[in-house]
């Protein structure tokens, strides 16, 4: 139940890219001959797929090894093209957004970039208006997450992105969570960049995407054989572009049925948890995306939790498990305690769940925290009644 | 948020995390003491009943904190029960990890709380019982 974290490959897409390996393997960049020909035709329909999916231009769909490059791509490639052409830039983003957007943004700050992170309010969500207080004339894009990986908070896009046209700014979002889950088309976003990946939404690992309006300059970060009109250069991933297209056709299908039976089981497993577990607090938005739940199960340390539930693949915002020593930022981000942080779990359902794997947990849940709470050493007062309960 | 998931962790680590010794509370004993570690919200209670002769004949611990911190809080006090006190004080962490069939490095580090717990909850004793004895005195 860790599916924001991967999925595994649909069996319709491991069929799709099968033959890409063997009998299909040219090189899309080798002309001359009619496998390279071949290749280059599938992965033109690959991303005829993908641009129709997002509502984009074939041509403004360039492939990359995933969403983190796709970030990095948007990032650094507009910043770039903007201190080319002007001398300086400015850059904003909120304090949520994946590692490999704020990683990236730090970066950019050692460069002389000027950077804004928005603060979130309790739920995660960035202030729209806060954005546009927030632009200065040399702001060159700002990026925002459309939802959260932790928490499944979905940001105001479309909001955000009538304001940076009306300021003529380009609006970047990393899409990875969003896709598959929730509507994702560029139009009605407002959005100049996007970055997906293959491998949240069924499709193979190690490939992604990068929308980027024909009109938005981008400075290219991979040099070499000029593929994807030189803005990326390198040998396509053929069978992985092929599974990313098969993989966002499939969820394109059946997104709406879907979601809304994953989102019943998460609301399930909420009341469940409500209902059966004291102490207990929601971490995010209600109403985000539909397969998303974090907790903090208040007085249990979350690797603690994890190993007495250990037949659920799970993950945690704790020290121990976040590589981060005082807990998850993103949920510190929302006002929350060190002690929240290392007490939330991250539920993130998937297409194999069930109802009864929801009972399963709910009931390993109960007997582990009841157990755990057993041993930690209560001291607040409301944990006190808790234990009572 | 990396989901690296539990740690493989040692056979011995296991058990006394599923089935820790000794917990709870020592009831009316001066020999008590909570330390946290501030980098990671481990928080640790040892509480220990002491004989007049300074052998330790129970210990008793709650913990807030992952797999290996509840292991080496429970292991812990196995260790210093029949102790006398300067032993006790004198048990470190790297005693402790041992006697679990190791921990990794950063665990040792971050979840082993065994000295400083127990040198606090000794020190709180003997500053009562000195307490007491002047009061007895006077």
């Amino acid at each position: 139940m860790d599916h924001h974290a991967t999925t595994p490959v649909a069996p319709e897409v491991m069929q799709a890219m099968l033959p890409y390996f063997t009998t299909e393997f040219g090189n899309p960049a080798s002309s001359t001959h009619a496998f390279g020909r071949q290749a280059a035709q599938e992965v033109e329909r690959a991303r005829e797929v993908i641009a129709a999916a997002l509502g984009a231009r074939p041509r403004e769909v360039l492939f990359t090894s995933g969403a983190t490059e796709s970030n990095n791509l948007a990032l650094r490639g507009v910043v770039e093209a903007a201190l080319e052409s002007h001398g300086s830039a400015h850059l904003v983003t909120c304090a949520i957004e994946h590692k490999s957007i704020l990683d990236t943004v730090a970066d950019l700050r050692r460069r002389n970039v000027t950077i804004t992170i928005l603060p979130t309010d309790r739920e995660g969500l960035v202030d729209p208006e806060a954005i546009g207080q927030a632009l200065q004339p040399d702001t060159c894009l700002v990026t925002i997450q459309m939802a959260n990986s932790e928490i499944g908070t979905i940001q105001a896009v479309q909001a955000i992105g009538k304001l940076c046209g009306e300021a003529n700014v380009p609006l970047h979002t990393d899409a990875v969570q969003a896709l598959g889950r929730i509507p994702v088309d560029v139009q009605a976003l407002g959005v100049r960049l996007l970055s997906l990946s293959a491998h949240k939404i069924y499709g193979p690992k190690g490939v992604g995407a990068l929308y980027c309006h024909r009109r938005v300059r981008l400075r290219e970060q991979m040099t070499g054989g000029r593929q994807e009109r030189a803005r990326r250069s390198g040998t396509l991933n053929v069978p992985g572009i092929i599974g990313l297209a098969r993989a966002l056709q499939s969820a394109a299908e059946n997104r709406e049925a879907e979601m809304s039976r994953q989102a019943a089981l998460r609301d399930a497993l909420w009341a469940g948890i409500q209902e059966r577990i004291p102490d207990v607090v929601r971490n995010g938005q209600h109403g985000g995306l539909p397969n998303n739940l974090n907790v903090s199960f208040r007085h249990v340390e979350g690797e603690a939790l994890l190993m007495a539930v250990k037949q659920f693949a799970l993950s945690s915002g704790s020290a121990c498990t976040s590589d981060e020593p005082h807990g998850s930022y993103v949920i510190r981000a929302l006002g929350r305690s060190e002690e929240d942080a290392h007490s939330s779990i991250r539920f993130g359902l998937g297409r194999s769940n069930t109802q009864q794997h929801v009972e399963r947990l709910l009931e390993d849940l109960v007997t582990a925290v009841e157990r755990l709470r057993a041993i930690s050493p209560v001291e607040s007062p409301s944990a006190a009644t808790a234990g009572g309960a | 948020m990396n989901a690296m998931g539990p740690l493989p962790y040692s056979a011995t680590v296991l058990d006394h995390f599923e089935n820790p010794r000794n917990v709870g509370d020592v009831a009316g004993t001066a020999a008590v003491a909570t330390v946290e570690n501030v980098d990671c919200g481990d928080r640790v209670r040892l509480s220990l009943r002491v004989a007049d002769s300074g052998i330790i004949l129970e210990a008793r611990f709650r913990t807030f904190g992952c797999v290996a911190a509840i292991a080496a809080s429970s292991m812990t006090t196995e260790m210093v029960r029949g102790m006398d006190l300067e032993s006790a004080a004198a048990l470190t962490d790297r005693q402790v990890a041992a006697a679990l069939g190791g921990l990794p490095e950063s665990k040792v580090h971050c979840s082993v709380l065994a000295e400083r717990v127990i040198r606090k909850a000794i020190e709180n004793y003997r500053s009562a019982a000195g307490k007491a004895g002047q009061e007895a005195k006077q």
